[in-house]
C-alpha cells in the first residue's frame, strides 16, 4: 500500500531525473539525428534526406579519418591494457597497507589534473626544442634537434597516458577481490604462473578488463585535445573534423551526421564488449 | 605471482623495474610542467636560464605573471562560477536520484537506471554538439514564435553549465547511491518510532549519514567541471573558462605563464582530490 | 633410524624435523618434529595464533621454513615450489574457482599435467562419484550446498592422487548440524581413499572424532602428540588438559606428598588428594589441578562415601540434554561444574539444594604451576 504523501515524494524525486535525462540527453540526441538528416537547399530551407551520410561515404578523407580514429583508438586501448595490467596486478596483489595506498594515490594524482596540463607536459618533453631532444643531443645520440611531436607515436603516447588510470582503477578493484587462496590453490594443484594467469586471474579480472577497455576506447575515440596538440593540424582525428564542421565551416548538418556516426561507433563497441563478456551496462559502469 | 609463492629473483627484479619505469612515465610530464614554471626564459623549454618567480608575480612584459594576467584571472573566475553551479546542481539531482533508485521500486526502473548511465558512454564532444544543436533550434523556434531574444539558449555560460551538469550528475548519483545503499533503514524506522516525522528522520538521520558522500561528490564535481574541455569547447561563448583560455594560448605558442597556471592547477587538483578521498575513507570508518 | 629398519618399518609419508619459522622477531613455529604414517589421519589442534596455519603452509610450500627439514615420502621438500610438491591442500574457504564449473575445477590439476582431455573427463567423473556427487560436472560452484562444495574441494585434490592431503579448517564455515555430519563423512572419505590426511583445527571435537593421532599445538610448539584417547585422558601438560575437553581448574598448594599421593590445599582453602605420576611437585609448590565434569560424582547431602568429599549447594542447573551440568558452590565459595548423571537420578535438582560432590584421586590431573 502506498500512501499519498509517499506517492507525492516519489514524483518529486522522479521529476529532476526526468528533466535532466529528457531535456539534456534524449531530446538533444533526437535533435542531433533530425539535423543530420536534413539538407540545406536554400537559406533557412531544408528537406529530409541522407545526403550528409552519403557525403561521408563518398568523400575518402571523411571515412578514412573515421576508420583511422577507430583503429588508433583500438590500438590505444590494447596498449593501455597491456601496460596497465601488470601495474594493477602489482598494486592489488603484491603490495599491502600503506605502500598500496601510496602507489594507488600516485596513480590517481595525474588524473585529477586537467588533461590540458598533461598534454602540455608532453609537448614540452617531445617538441624540437624539448627536453628529450636536448637530452639526446647532450648525450651525443643525435647531432641536431629532433622533432618527436606531430606524429602518430606522439598521439599514442598521449592517448595511453590520458586513459591509463581508467584501466588501472577497475583492474585494481577486481583483482583486489580475487582471493589469494585461489591463486595458491592453483599452484597447489600443479599450475604454473602462465596457466594460473590464463585460467584463474584473467577470467576473474574479466569484468574489470571489459569496463576498463570500454572506458578507454570511448575516451580515445572522443578525445580532441591530445590528437590536436600532439598530432598537429594534420592529425586527422574525427572529433577534429566534427569541430571543423561545426565551428569553422558552420555546416551543422554534416557535423551532426559525423557526430551521429561517432556515437554509433562508440555505442556499437560498448554493446559488443558487453555482449562478448556477457555483462550488463549497469554492473560494468556502476562499479567504476 | 603473490608473495607466498616463491619466484625467481630475476623475474621479481624485472617486475619492480617495470613498475618504477611506469611511475616515472606518470610523473614526467607533470614534473617538467612544474619545473619550467620557474625558468627565466620566455619559452617553456631548455636551456635553463636560471630560477625566477616572475611567471607568478612579474608585472613587466614579457614577464607578466599569473597573478597579473587579466585574461587568465578572469577565466579562473569564470571556471569557478561554472564549477559552483555544476557541483551544486549535480549533487542536488544526484541525491534525489540516489533516493529514487535505492528506496523506490517502480516500473521501468532498470531502463531509467540504464538511461542514467548513458552520459558515461557518450563522448563529450557529442554531448556538447547535441546540446548546442538542440538549444539553438529551440531558440530559433522560440524567437520566431515570440519575437523575443533567448540569449540563454545560445552558446555561453548557461549552456556550458548545463553541458557539464549533464554528465557529472551521473558520477554524483553513483557515489551517493553507493553510500545510501549501505544505510540501515531500521535507523530511520527507529527515529520514526521515537516520534520523528518522515522528513525529520531523513534530515536528522539519513542526510548526516550521506554527508561524506555528498561532500566527496561535490568536490569531485568541482574538479571534473574545472578540467572539462571537450563538452565546454562546443558550448562556450564569449566568456571562456580556464581550460579554453589555456588552449587558445597554447595554440598561439606557450610562454611559461601557462606552466605557472598549470602548477597552481596541479596543486589545487591534488589537494581537492586528496580531500575527496579523505572524505570517502572517513565514510568507510563510520560504517 | 638405522638403514635396515627401512625394510621392515614402512616409511612415514610426512616427516618434519625441528621445523622452525621466524617472522621478524616473532617465532611462529618452534622446532616442531613429528611424522605421519601412511594412510593415517593426523590432526594439529590448537588455538588461533598458535602457528598451526603457518606449519601447514610450510608443508604446502607457501612459506619457507627458517630452519629444520621437511620430507615427504623420504624426499626433502626444502626449496621445492608448491606446484611441484606431491601434496594437495583443501583451503579454509575451499578456494573453488568461481569462474569454472565443477568439472573444470576438479580437472584443473590434471590439465596442468597435460593429461588428455578424454582421460580427464573419465577421471573427474570417477572421483566425483567416489565423493558421492555423480553427474555434477556441468554445474556452477554457487549451485552447490556447503557440504557438496566441501566434497568437491576434496575431490579436486584427490584426483591428483597426492601423497598427503592437507586440510585447513575446512569445516569452519559450515553450520553446526552440517559440521557434525561432515566430521563423520570426512573420516570415511579418508578411509576410502586411504590417503594420509593432515588436518588443522581449533575445534577439539573435530580432532577427537576424526583423528588417528592428534598433535596439540601452543605458542609454536607441540605440547603433546598422541591418540585422541591419550590426549583426552592423559594430557601431558596443563595446557592440553585445559584446552582439550571441559575441565574445572583449581590452583592449589602441595601440603604433603607420599609416593603418588599428593595432598593439596586450594587457594580458597579446600583440601584435596590427588594421585599423580607428575614430577616436579614438592611440598610448598603451587600446582594446577584439572577435574573433568564427568569424573565428579554427586550424592545426597548426608552421603560421605568416597574421597575428596565436599558439601555444597547447587548454584545453577544448565540443562543441555546429554551434556547437562550443575554448578556447585562449596563452603569456601568456589564453583565446580559437575556433569549431571544420564540416569536421571538428579533430575529434580534445583538451585539452592544441598549436595555432596566426590571424586576419585586417580582421575584428576595435576601439574606444577609454570610448567
Amino acid at each position: 500500500m502506498v500512501s499519498d504523501t509517499s506517492r507525492l515524494g516519489f514524483y518529486l524525486l522522479l521529476a529532476p531525473i526526468l528533466l535532466w535525462l529528457v531535456l539534456l540527453i534524449i531530446l538533444p540526441h533526437v535533435g542531433l539525428f533530425v539535423v543530420s538528416i536534413s539538407e540545406k537547399i536554400g537559406p533557412r530551407e531544408y528537406e529530409t534526406g541522407f545526403d550528409n551520410y552519403a557525403a561521408f561515404f563518398t568523400e575518402p578523407l571523411y571515412w578514412r579519418t573515421f576508420a583511422r580514429t577507430a583503429i588508433m583508438s583500438i590500438l590505444a586501448t590494447a596498449l593501455t591494457l597491456i601496460l596497465g595490467f601488470p601495474i594493477a596486478y602489482y598494486i592489488a596483489k603484491l603490495t599491502r597497507g600503506r605502500t598500496k595506498t601510496t602507489l594507488f594515490l600516485m596513480c590517481m594524482i595525474p588524473f585529477w589534473v586537467s588533461e590540458l596540463v598533461r598534454t602540455f607536459g608532453w609537448m614540452i618533453l617531445l617538441r624540437e626544442t624539448g627536453v628529450f631532444s636536448n637530452v639526446l643531443q647532450y648525450l651525443g645520440v643525435v647531432s641536431g634537434p629532433v622533432e618527436m611531436l606531430y606524429n602518430d607515436a606522439a598521439i599514442m603516447v598521449g592517448l595511453v597516458y590520458t586513459s591509463i588510470l581508467f584501466m588501472v582503477v577497475p583492474l585494481v578493484t577486481t583483482l583486489d577481490s580475487l582471493d589469494d587462496s585461489l591463486i595458491e590453490a592453483g599452484y597447489d594443484l600443479g599450475g604454473t604462473s602462465t596457466s594460473i594467469l590464463r585460467e584463474i586471474v584473467i577470467p576473474h579480472a574479466m569484468p574489470g578488463i571489459v569496463s576498463g577497455c570500454i572506458v578507454v576506447f570511448m575516451l580515445s575515440l572522443g578525445n580532441y585535445l591530445t590528437p590536436i596538440l600532439l598530432g598537429g593540424k594534420d592529425s586527422l582525428w574525427f572529433t577534429g573534423m566534427i569541430y571543423t564542421q561545426f565551428i569553422t565551416r558552420f555546416n551543422w548538418e554534416l557535423g551532426s551526421a559525423f557526430g551521429f556516426l561517432l556515437l554509433a561507433l562508440s555505442s556499437f563497441v560498448v554493446f559488443l564488449g558487453l555482449k562478448l563478456s556477457g555483462q550488463s551496462l549497469s554492473e560494468t559502469m556502476g562499479r567504476s | 605471482m603473490i608473495p607466498t609463492v616463491p619466484q625467481p629473483a630475476f623475474a621479481k627484479w624485472c617486475y619492480r623495474a617495470y613498475v618504477t619505469a611506469f611511475f616515472v612515465y606518470l610523473a614526467l610530464p607533470l614534473t617538467v610542467v612544474c619545473v619550467f614554471a620557474f625558468n627565466n626564459s620566455v619559452f617553456p623549454a631548455l636551456p635553463w636560464e636560471g630560477f625566477t618567480l616572475a611567471w607568478f608575480f612579474g608585472t613587466e612584459a614579457p614577464y607578466i605573471g599569473v597573478f597579473n594576467e587579466r585574461a587568465i584571472l578572469r577565466s579562473i573566475g569564470t571556471s569557478a562560477f561554472v564549477a559552483m553551479w555544476v557541483s551544486g546542481l549535480a549533487v542536488a539531482v544526484g541525491t534525489c536520484n540516489a533516493f529514487l533508485f535505492v528506496r523506490h521500486d517502480f516500473r521501468g526502473k532498470a531502463l531509467l537506471y540504464m538511461l542514467m548511465l548513458l552520459p558515461l558512454i557518450i563522448p563529450g564532444v557529442i554531448l556538447g554538439i547535441s546540446i548546442l544543436v538542440f538549444s539553438s533550434s529551440l531558440a530559433n523556434t522560440l524567437e520566431d514564435a515570440t519575437g523575443l531574444w533567448f540569449d540563454g539558449l545560445r552558446p555561453g555560460l548557461i549552456l556550458v553549465i548545463l553541458g557539464q551538469f549533464s554528465f557529472i550528475t551521473t558520477f554524483a548519483t553513483l557515489v551517493i547511491s553507493a553510500r545510501l545503499q549501505k544505510f540501515d533503514p531500521s535507523l530511520e524506522e527507529a527515529a520514526l518510532n521515537l516520534g520523528a516525522s518522515k522528513w525529520g528522520a531523513i534530515r536528522q538521520i539519513t542526510l548526516p549519514f550521506l554527508l561524506p558522500a555528498i561532500v566527496a561528490s561535490a568536490v569531485v564535481s568541482v574538479l571534473m567541471s574545472f578540467e572539462n574541455f571537450n563538452t565546454t569547447l562546443m558550448l562556450v561563448g564569449s566568456d571562456s573558462p580556464l581550460t579554453i583560455t589555456m588552449f587558445d594560448k597554447l595554440k598561439q605558442g606557450a610562454t611559461p605563464v601557462l606552466n605557472a597556471v598549470s602548477l597552481l592547477l596541479i596543486i589545487v587538483s591534488a589537494v581537492l582530490g586528496l580531500m575527496s578521498l579523505l572524505f570517502q575513507s572517513r565514510k568507510q570508518d563510520q560504517v | 633410524m638405522l638403514r635396515g629398519d627401512l625394510l621392515t618399518v614402512p616409511q612415514p609419508d610426512l616427516v618434519c624435523q625441528d621445523l622452525t619459522k621466524d617472522f621478524d622477531s616473532f617465532r611462529a613455529v618452534d622446532h616442531v618434529s613429528f611424522d605421519v604414517p601412511q594412510g593415517s589421519f593426523f590432526s594439529i589442534l590448537g588455538p588461533s595464533g598458535c602457528g598451526k596455519t603457518t606449519l601447514l603452509r610450510m608443508i604446502a610450500g607457501f612459506q619457507s621454513p627458517t630452519g629444520g627439514d621437511l620430507r615427504i615420502k623420504g624426499k626433502s621438500m626444502i626449496g621445492v615450489p608448491p606446484n611441484k610438491r606431491p601434496v594437495s591442500m583443501v583451503f579454509q574457504h575451499l578456494a573453488l574457482f568461481p569462474t569454472m564449473n565443477i568439472g573444470d575445477n576438479v580437472g584443473f590439476g590434471l590439465r596442468q599435467r597435460g593429461v588428455a582431455k578424454a582421460e580427464i573427463k573419465t577421471r573427474v567423473g570417477e572421483v566425483l562419484e567416489r565423493v558421492g556427487l555423480p553427474g555434477v560436472s556441468a554445474r556452477r560452484v554457487d549451485q552447490l550446498s556447503g557440504g557438496q562444495k566441501q566434497r568437491v574441494a576434496i575431490a579436486r585434490c584427490m584426483v591428483l592422487e597426492p601423497d598427503v592431503l592437507l586440510l585447513d579448517e575446512p569445516l569452519g564455515a559450515l553450520d553446526l548440524k552440517l559440521r557434525e555430519h561432515m566430521k563423520v563423512e570426512m573420516k570415511s572419505l579418508q578411509a576410502a581413499f586411504n590417503t594420509t590426511f593432515v588436518y588443522i583445527t581449533h575445534d577439539q571435537s573435530e580432532a577427537l572424532v576424526m583423528s588417528d593421532n592428534i598433535a596439540v599445538m601452543n605458542n609454536g610448539r607441540f605440547e603433546q602428540i598422541g591418540t585422541p584417547h591419550e590426549v583426552y585422558h592423559a594430557p601431558s601438560t596443563a595446557f592440553v588438559a585445559g584446552f582439550v575437553g571441559e575441565a574445572n581448574k583449581v590452583t592449589a598448594k602441595v601440603s604433603a606428598m607420599r609416593g603418588q599421593h599428593v595432598k593439596l590445599i586450594s587457594d580458597a582453602g579446600t583440601e584435596m588428594i590427588v594421585d599423580t605420576p607428575q614430577t616436579g611437585l614438592d611440598v610448598g609448590t603451587w600446582a594446577e589441578v584439572f577435574l573433568r565434569p564427568e569424573i565428579i560424582a554427586l550424592g545426597p547431602a548426608n552421603d560421605d562415601e568416597g574421597m575428596n568429599v565436599q558439601l555444597g549447594t547447587v548454584e545453577s542447573v544448565l540443562f543441555n540434554g546429554a551434556n547437562s551440568t550443575v554448578t556447585v558452590k562449596d563452603k569456601t565459595g568456589s564453583l565446580m561444574n559437575v556433569a549431571l548423571p544420564q540416569t536421571g537420578a538428579f533430575a529434580n535438582l534445583r538451585k539452592g539444594d544441598a549436595v555432596v560432590t566426590h571424586w576419585d584421586p586417580r582421575h584428576a590431573r595435576c601439574y606444577p604451576v609454570g610448567s
